[in-house]
């Protein structure tokens, strides 16, 4: 019980407050690599997924596709970035994108997919473009799901930042790391606290936007066809 | 090719060890899953405990639970006994939740044919809930499994031997070709694994493919919504439940 004690005590020390090795700076450098892997994976897959979605053409491929960077290990791809790439930020970032990319386009997809086509039809039928019929009615009807695929991406990429310690870079793995090292378990234990507490606290905000966006329209799902 | 020809018995060992951390989980998870999702099912105090918990259980990082479990466990940090206890409530996370969406969408006009023709509670579980729940839970024991096999590598970062050696081995030596094999070999043992489980699933309900059981159960539903009382859907859930008996018995 007294390792619990110890990291309480780590964590309200306010020595561990400041500093570049403070718990604001370690805080700052996870949820900013986890920002900029998110930013990189939207960019990427989001549209690939409306296209496929509306589409409906590589349907196939992009299921495939999701599934197969889904098994890929990304400590695996960590290590090889950074032995092919050196040291520095975008070996890590890379492996995370590939990580963060199969919820989001698979939610992305499947959300487009799933819409009603008797929807789109009389989208179309009463005279909307494509652009209008996916940016209208398609996107906002999938919205819950793409969401709900894009909060998958993001907490699997905030608890996965935490291993980008293992190649010198910051944010609050660092401490799992370094207690490691010399076998400070209450530092670890201080550590898997705030990145608990961190996934949680992301986790709600992103729960509470998905509720937000969600179109009055879609909520009472007792009728619909 | 050439690291790899001088190395594959610790390759071998490393891919058993792996193996072993993903699939002990899987199993045990499972056997946890399906009686709490049952006695959570249509429960309104266990329902929203089990679903939230095991949903607020999934945000914690893998690495993390590596690390905590030994402290409270007692076990040593390095000990493969930790990354099972991680791995399998991670298993009961996924599992849970869609064993119990399972259970919640069996069609009642089958569970009550069930009874009618005198099935027993236990009987009836085994018979007919758990038969018709299959499809769903084959699909989270596919992703169970699959988030397993790439987690149980993380393990190597604390010094856990699996598969994941070859990658913090192969950086630290600067060895390309060993982090290679290391990524090749998980993702085989992952794709193996994924469609033995499609193939069980498969094989476990090839009732669904007679083509009878969901046309009648869907017509049924829409029923409810107009008038109760109609004999046409309870001749349907009939033949449902005999379709579920003639897979059961083939399978």
């Amino acid at each position: 019980m007294s390792l619990f004690a110890e990291a309480a005590q780590f964590l309200t020390d306010p020595a561990h407050w400041t500093g570049a090795t403070g718990i604001p700076q370690r805080l700052l450098e996870h949820v900013g690599y986890s920002v900029l892997t998110m930013a990189i994976a939207l960019v990427i897959a989001v549209p690939l997924g409306l296209w496929v979605g509306h589409t409906g053409r590589g349907g196939g491929v992009v299921v495939g596709l999701a599934g197969a960077l889904r098994s890929l290990p990304t400590l695996g791809l960590l290590t090889l970035f950074t032995l092919l790439m050196g040291l520095g930020l975008m070996p890590p970032i890379l492996a995370l994108v590939l990580l963060a990319i199969p919820p989001i386009l698979s939610g992305t997809y499947s959300g487009i997919a799933a819409v009603s086509p008797a929807l789109v039809d009389a989208a179309r039928a009463m005279g909307m473009t494509e652009s209008q019929t996916l940016f209208r009615v398609e996107i906002p009807v999938a919205l819950p799901v793409i969401l709900g695929g894009i909060r998958n991406a993001a907490l699997q990429v905030l608890a996965t930042v935490t291993i980008v310690a293992y190649i010198n870079l910051g944010g609050l793995g660092r401490y799992l790391i370094d207690g490691l090292a010399v076998r400070d378990y209450s530092r670890m234990l201080a550590a898997v606290v705030l990145v608990a507490v961190l996934a949680l606290a992301a986790d709600a905000v992103l729960a509470l936007a998905q509720r937000l966006v969600t179109s009055p329209g879609l909520r009472s799902t007792g009728d619909r066809p | 090719m050439n690291w790899l020809t001088n190395n594959w018995p610790a390759v071998l060992e490393l891919a058993g060890a792996h193996l072993m951390q993903s699939v002990v989980p899987v199993v045990i998870g499972l056997l946890i899953s399906v009686p709490l999702a049952r006695l959570a099912a249509g429960n309104r105090w266990l329902r929203p405990l089990f679903v939230t918990g095991s949903s607020l259980l999934y945000t914690i990082p893998s690495l993390t639970l590596f690390v905590v479990l030994p402290l409270i466990l007692g076990t040593r940090i390095t000990a493969v006994s930790n990354v099972i206890v991680a791995l399998t409530l991670y298993v009961i996370a996924i599992l849970v939740r869609s064993c119990v969406d399972a259970f919640e969408s069996l069609d009642r006009d089958v569970l009550q044919a069930a009874t009618a023709m005198g099935y027993k509670p236990a009987r009836r579980f085994f018979g007919v809930e758990l038969p018709l729940a299959v499809p769903v839970m084959i699909a989270g024991l596919r992703v169970a499994t699959v988030s397993n096999i790439s987690m149980v590598s993380v393990g190597a970062v604390i010094g856990i031997q699996s598969l994941g050696t070859l990658f913090t081995d192969g950086l630290r030596r600067s060895i390309v070709a060993e982090i290679v094999v290391g990524i090749v070999a998980t993702v085989v043992i992952a794709v193996v694994l994924d469609q033995l489980l499609r193939l069980l699933g498969h094989t476990m309900t090839r009732w669904q493919r007679t083509g009878t059981a969901a046309p009648h159960a869907s017509a049924r539903r829409r029923d409810d919504t107009g008038d109760g009382a109609d004999t046409g859907g309870a001749r349907g859930a009939a033949g449902a439940l005999a379709t579920v008996e003639s897979g059961g018995a083939s399978a």
